[in-house]
């Protein structure tokens, strides 16, 4: 299926012209935003809820941009993309924005067509494992200490010599994978299946001794998907960088700069402490940083090409940055960490927006 | 006669103008959104591991190519056993089918009918859970046969040169037959063979019932009718479709990448994906399989100008 989708992808490069009409045009002219997400409904980022509406911190940030064009954040439609299939949805025009939990790398940033317009996820690579490998409903006794020493009681991704690792295939997670058993001087057998369910089926199942993803979807698998949550822990080693971020085409710099700044502005947002429950009475304020950021005074949306109420609406509508975390992350058992502001120790900063 | 030469030539010069309008157009896009092209990748670390290389050895180090060709053999392997065995236990049901008992007749019909009439890759997934969910972990290995160890790690035996010994998280030593491999072959064979059952009982009703009563009147044995005279004959009906049987295998053994199997599109797509370069993976599992399904048709081709009534014009 995804061969098939990965064929007619190649044939729209293969078919369709170079798009002479800018981004903006095209999304202003269709009347909404299609959006690229994770297919693979991951709590958090990107999952339908129970009435199909999806909601996570990379729909959030679609919203956002929609709210900015059309100042009405429900003017998005969503794409819902494998790891395989996200370029080329990208490339192709399938979609005006990839917002797929996507680590930003060189080799993708200059061979692929695409630009990152920012972070909105500071995450890295870790491993999952059984917090007991005796938790099965097998005998727990002496026959596995004395045979199977090495499979009790791991508690760091050191002592995973020889074990055999599940993985998703076409991310940058089968390299990391491959980089630090090789710098360890260690062996593992990887277990490849494509799509998130499947995986983390053989994964409980006891297919695999490991998980291996970036820590926000072991944190949200686990939360999310496992039979039982707390018979999983997370190893402490987190063994990459990688921060993920929306994309857009290469070679559209208006769509570039409306995409890049709104994701901006719902972090200016929040540290200057704008949100959306106090944003209406903060719009009278005399604060001029807050009477250029509502619109109030200045011409910063006219500069985007875009309504002069761009952020004010994206604020009212979908939120600050904090406001999504709070709202999809925090009740997965996220911490902010890395992703606090940058006045609060964490790696969130955006440039001034004046 | 000089007309319908013309028609050719227009028909041709069309063809050609079309594919050149897709190459060149592809190539100005490509270059337009700034994405890499050419097959240059393939001299390339690829940096990742496979999971089973069947007795290659292979390392995160090796080229993509060298990767690609791994891919290619895991392919080649199932799909090679899947069709012996498909054909065996195909001729097997087809046989049974026709069979005077009745109790084995109506099993046979029934498994042609629920396994032709499930979609193959829910029963990939079935194959799959039920040997990945029911076999115990490597610490509590089953051992049907001393030094033959069968767990969720798959079946790990001996070899004359070195034999399994549970050391840490797995097993060590010996040969290992995957969950995966075993799933995707038995998931092939008996999907296959309910296909090919069909086949050779069309084959066999064909045989005209004057030549079986002539084969009785001369004395022959069932089971010597059957030999001599039922099965050549029906060779000949059985033989065409039986390759479209086979081209089913192979191409359907690219469901692998559902369950985990390291085949060549698995492999393909985690190349494509590092590399970005999708027209380039998506062309090699083009070939690979057009190679492979023309091999096979050429195989029975010739099989079938052996077996096909001499000096009768096809």
């Amino acid at each position: 299926m995804k061969t098939l989708f990965a064929v007619a992808a190649a044939l729209t490069v293969v078919v369709g012209n170079a798009h002479a009409q800018s981004t903006l045009d095209a999304v202003v002219k269709k009347g909404y935003v299609q959006c690229g997400v994770n297919g693979g409904a991951v709590a958090g980022f990107s999952a339908p809820d129970s009435q199909g509406v999806w909601k996570g911190l990379d729909v959030d940030l679609c919203r956002a941009v929609a709210a900015a064009v059309f100042g009405d954040a429900n003017k998005v439609r969503y794409t819902g993309l494998t790891a395989q299939q996200r370029f080329t949805a990208l490339q192709s025009g399938e979609v005006d924005i990839l917002s797929r939990n996507t680590t930003w790398t060189i080799t993708r940033d200059t061979s692929l067509g695409l630009n990152f317009v920012g972070v909105n996820f500071y995450d890295g690579q870790g491993f999952m494992v059984p917090a007991n490998f005796r938790a099965k409903g097998a005998k727990p006794a002496a026959k596995a200490d004395a045979k199977g020493a090495a499979r009790t009681g791991i508690t760091s991704a050191k002592q995973l010599n020889g074990a055999t690792v599940c993985v998703q295939p076409g991310t940058t997670t089968e390299l990391n994978l491959s980089d630090y058993f090789r710098a360890n001087g260690m062996t593992f057998k990887p277990v490849v299946i494509e799509t998130l369910p499947e995986v983390l089926n053989a994964y409980f199942s006891g297919r695999c001794d490991v998980f291996t993803t970036d820590v926000s979807g072991l944190v949200s698998s686990r939360a999310s998907r496992a039979p039982k949550p707390e018979e999983h822990i997370i190893l402490p080693e987190v063994i990459s960088k990688e921060p993920l971020g929306p994309a857009v085409r290469h070679g559209d710099d208006r769509w570039f700069d409306i995409v890049k700044w709104s994701l901006f502005a719902t972090i200016e947002a929040e540290e200057m402490g704008l949100s959306s429950k106090n944003i209406d009475q903060q719009a009278g304020s005399k604060d001029p940083a807050v009477q250029r950021f509502v619109g109030a005074t200045g011409d910063i949306g006219k500069m985007l090409g875009l309504d002069n109420k761009w952020a004010f609406n994206i604020i009212k509508q979908v939120g600050n940055y904090g406001e999504s975390y709070d709202t999809h992350l925090k009740p997965l058992g996220f911490t902010r960490g890395l992703n606090n502001l940058w006045t609060k120790g964490g790696l969130m900063y955006a440039p001034p927006i004046r | 006669m000089k007309r319908d030469w013309i028609y050719q030539a227009a028909l041709l010069a069309a063809a050609g103008l079309v594919f050149w309008f897709f190459v060149s157009n592809t190539a100005q896009n490509l270059e337009t959104r700034k994405i890499a092209s050419g097959f240059g990748f393939l001299w390339r670390e690829a940096g990742f591991e496979i999971g089973e290389t069947g007795a290659i050895a292979f390392s995160a180090a090796d080229s993509y190519l060298r990767a690609l060709g791994i891919g290619l053999w895991n392919t080649f392997r199932v799909a090679a056993i899947g069709v012996v065995f498909a054909t065996l236990l195909g001729a097997l049901v087809g046989l049974s089918r026709l069979s005077p008992n009745w109790l084995l007749a109506k099993l046979a019909a029934a498994y042609v009918e629920v396994i032709r009439n499930v979609p193959l890759l829910v029963q990939l997934f079935f194959w799959y859970a039920v040997i990945a969910e029911n076999l115990p972990d490597p610490g509590e290995a089953l051992q049907p046969l001393a030094g033959v160890f069968l767990s969720n790690r798959g079946i790990a035996f001996p070899t004359p040169w070195s034999t399994p010994v549970l050391s840490g998280f797995n097993f060590t030593g010996g040969a290992v037959l995957s969950p995966e491999f075993a799933a995707l072959l038995v998931g092939l064979v008996t999907y296959t063979a309910a296909f090919i059952g069909e086949i050779v009982r069309a084959g066999v009703l064909s045989v005209g019932r004057g030549q079986v009563d002539a084969a009785y009147s001369i004395g022959l044995t069932r089971r010597s009718a059957l030999r001599f005279v039922v099965l050549p004959l029906a060779l000949r009906l059985i033989v065409p479709p039986l390759t479209s049987q086979y081209l089913n295998l192979a191409k359907n053994s690219s469901l692998a990448v559902a369950i985990g199997y390291p085949d060549l599109v698995s492999i393909a797509n985690t190349t494509m994906n590092q590399t970005g370069q999708a027209i380039e993976g998506v062309a090699i599992i083009m070939a690979v399989f057009l190679t492979i399904s023309l091999s096979i048709s050429a195989f029975m081709n010739w099989y079938n100008q052996r077996v096909a009534l001499k000096g009768v014009r096809q």
